[in-house]
């Protein structure tokens, strides 16, 4: 009787959603349905919600998933299947450039979006990089993620180096500055300076002009004297005890910034709210922030939205797009959830200007960031493979030096591995 | 079961048709017990072997997801592989950490066994006990060892200080990360195997404990000349179903890194197993012809083991 039950209400389940299923795709009505699929933190809930009322023809669905890697797996599957992608799909920077390789199959949004967005509405750095090689216009770009330094002030006193806003400066100036600090804080600390090679690798990295690959696709891994020689100053730090040797947002890592196990770490503006998560109340005042970047600035993260060929309404989606990406709108986001504008108008919004943080001594770190996003000169070119050169080959073979491989083998690792990601 | 035990059939003299009726009968008998077992093999057809096949088929293309002009190479992806110092060394991880969990694990599920066999008290509450860590998220045991195995802050290593070893590069150190991992694995399979060979120790008849005791035989005696050779086809299955189980170890890797969730296996690989490879090929770097001649090759390598330690542990407990 109990297995009759259940089958009956496995059967009944299954009847409902399968009606349901039909239910969501039928459009009995005149409006147009849009959807629209991000990862994390967009600040778009209430966005939505306005624009729907704006435009009563439109009804919106949602889909948020929580992490960048699967919402980009899921894209890349049902872009390979040819249906099922929603009609606006946020793009990862880190994962931009392999979308691009596939821009056949998006809409370009120079064409079909609205006359105002065009490209003075972004930093020219961000809007250049959302562009397939053949001049498309992917993706509109939504954040950034401008490059600051974070140090903790009681150890840099510690150590008898100067902590001050004006003092960190000279620290900070330039590479071979801040890893000669980083050697005399280490010999009088014994303590680690950074928390891994990786992300200053990745930093000191998209500061050059020319990356993985030059402009042809051709991968110069081996050739780019400036890989080699970031590779040398870096291995070479964690020959002096600079790094702490712990993997980016792995537990330990979340544990070092308890344990004050480094000093300084790489602060691109979404940072700022994982170093405060990290290390918690206990260390309330003791992070700093400085606009003094090694070698002036860089980017790390961001997204795009992007409008796939499949959508069935390219140009409602694009005009979605277009709003959402919009100064006005991005401030909003920002205000609601964090992430930091990509336009112009918004970097000059009192919003984002007035914003400090109190975790880390009510500095004006809206203003701050703005600075730092105007320090960028130009996206560096990424390949078709670069995201998984940088996360899947160097990070491990950077990581296999702390572990103890030696600097040579570990460079024949990375060029080994990259060559292979790039075949 | 067969058409003798039925009744007699009617005489040829009957109407057409109760003739008609008849052969409808026969029919029926014919064919209806295929009809009813046809689901699952229609199941199976759709789920298993075809995607089998197709893997088969797909191996031969270099075929990049999302790729419309997938190239045919006939063997290319095989020849590649046998080539791939990645995938060599991807295997003998498999081995290596599938050696390393499974062997401890079925010996000890053995010894549980026979204690859990003999007259405790709660009895049931102990063989409730060995099943719990089975019944624990994999994920959440993955993340748990991922920090019990932490390199700096992690409790093993904590505890190795404080007696003097000092602490272990569980991530960093090849051998080190394979115990590791083949911890997680035993820790969550050794109690479900136990519970199985318990569950065939008690199926031995008594009389043969009796009768051996009688004849003098010593406990040890009676469990290697008795209990032994009598749980051999239990032994058979629990070690197969570990090998098929082991070679294909993938979530505890994908865990157990220090970024878990990567795909790499470590810095080095040095934990990456081939299923991990398989998944990092087909959905990282979007190789779908190469992952699926992986997928084949290890196909193929766990028919091998899993035959081959079906003729090992006959002979053993021979």
């Amino acid at each position: 009787m109990r297995q009759r039950l259940l089958a009956t209400a496995i059967a009944t389940a299954l009847v409902a959603a399968t009606a349901a299923a039909c239910g969501a795709g039928d459009a009995a009505d005149s409006k147009i349905h849009l959807s629209i699929a991000t990862f994390g933190e967009f600040g778009y809930e209430d966005l939505l919600k306005q624009y729907q009322a704006e435009h009563p023809d439109i009804v919106i669905t949602a889909h948020k998933v929580g992490q960048a890697a699967p919402h980009h797996q899921e894209l890349f599957t049902k872009l390979a299947a040819g249906s099922g992608l929603d009609d606006v799909e946020a793009v990862e920077e880190g994962y931009l450039a392999q979308v691009l390789t596939k821009a056949d199959k998006f809409n370009d949004l120079s064409k079909i979006g609205p006359a105002d967005a065009g490209p003075d509405r972004w930093l020219p750095w961000k809007y250049d990089a959302g562009k397939s090689k053949d001049g498309k216009l992917i993706g509109y770009g939504t954040d950034i993620g401008p490059l600051a330094m974070c140090y903790r002030t009681d150890l840099l006193q510690q150590a008898g180096l100067p902590a001050d806003a004006d003092g960190v400066k000279a620290l900070f100036a330039s590479w071979q500055s801040y890893f000669a600090a980083g050697k005399t804080y280490a010999q009088k600390t014994g303590k680690a300076w950074f928390d891994t090679s990786t992300q200053i690798f990745n930093a000191m990295h998209n500061q050059h002009d020319v990356g993985y690959y030059d402009t042809n696709n051709t991968l110069v891994v081996s050739s780019n004297p400036d890989i080699k020689s970031d590779w040398d100053t870096v291995t070479q730090a964690i020959a002096d005890k600079e790094s702490a040797k712990l993997v980016s947002f792995s537990n330990e890592w979340q544990a070092g910034f308890k344990t004050g196990a480094f000093a300084t770490t790489v602060c691109p503006a979404w940072m700022l709210g994982v170093v405060e998560q990290n290390s918690g109340p206990d260390n309330k005042g003791k992070w700093a922030v400085t606009d003094a970047f090694p070698n002036g600035g860089g980017n790390w993260g961001g997204s795009y939205l992007t409008v796939p060929l499949q959508s069935k309404h390219p140009k409602e989606a694009a005009a979605l797009a277009a709003w959402l990406t919009a100064p006005a709108q991005q401030i909003k986001a920002f205000v609601a959830k964090g992430p930091f504008p990509s336009q112009v108008q918004a970097l000059q919004a009192p919003e984002l200007l007035n914003t400090t943080n109190a975790y880390f001594g009510g500095v004006k770190t809206g203003a701050l960031y703005a600075e730092q996003a105007k320090k960028v000169a130009k996206a560096q070119y990424k390949g078709p493979q670069d995201g998984q050169i940088q996360d899947n080959v160097f990070a491990p073979a950077l990581q296999a030096v702390e572990q103890g491989k030696s600097t040579a083998d570990g460079w024949q690792q990375a060029v080994a591995g990259a060559e292979k990601a790039a075949k | 079961m067969t058409l003798t035990q039925l009744p007699a059939r009617r005489p040829e003299s009957a109407t057409p048709a109760v003739a008609r009726r008849d052969r409808w009968a026969k029919l029926d008998l014919k064919v209806s017990p295929y009809v009813y077992v046809a689901p699952f093999f229609v199941v199976f057809a759709v789920v298993g072997l075809f995607p089998l096949l197709y893997t088969g088929y797909v191996s031969l293309f270099d075929w990049q997801l999302g790729d419309d002009t997938a190239k045919f190479l006939g063997a290319g992806n095989y020849t590649e592989l046998l080539t791939d110092a990645q995938f060599w060394n991807a295997l003998a991880n498999t081995v290596s950490i599938f050696l390393l969990s499974s062997v401890p694990q079925v010996i000890v599920a053995i010894g549980v066994a026979a204690l859990l066999n003999t007259n405790l008290r709660l009895r049931t509450g102990f063989r409730m006990g060995v099943l719990v860590p089975y019944v624990a998220s994999l994920v959440a045991v993955g993340i748990i060892f991922g920090n019990l195995f932490g390199v700096n802050y992690g409790l093993v290593n904590s505890v190795m200080d404080l007696i003097g070893i000092g602490p272990i590069d569980w991530q960093g150190n090849r051998l080190a990360s394979h115990i590791a991992i083949a911890t997680m694995v035993n820790w969550r399979w050794t109690g479900y195997n136990a519970l199985i060979v318990l569950a065939a120790m008690q199926a031995i008849p008594p009389e043969l404990h009796e009768a051996a005791m009688i004849d003098g035989a010593g406990p040890w005696r009676r469990f290697t000349n008795i209990t032994l050779p009598m749980l051999r086809p239990t032994i058979t299955f629990v070690v197969i179903t570990s090998t098929i189980g082991g070679l294909q170890i993938f979530t505890e890797p994908k865990l157990f890194s220090a970024q878990p969730g990567s795909n790499t296996g470590g810095s080095t690989n040095q934990f990456q197993t081939v299923t991990l490879y398989l998944y990092q090929s087909a959905f990282e770097n979007l190789r779908l012809g190469y992952a699926s001649a992986i997928a084949w090759a290890l196909f193929l390598v766990i028919v091998v083991a899993a035959v081959g330690n079906y003729f090992l542990t006959r002979r053993l407990s021979r």
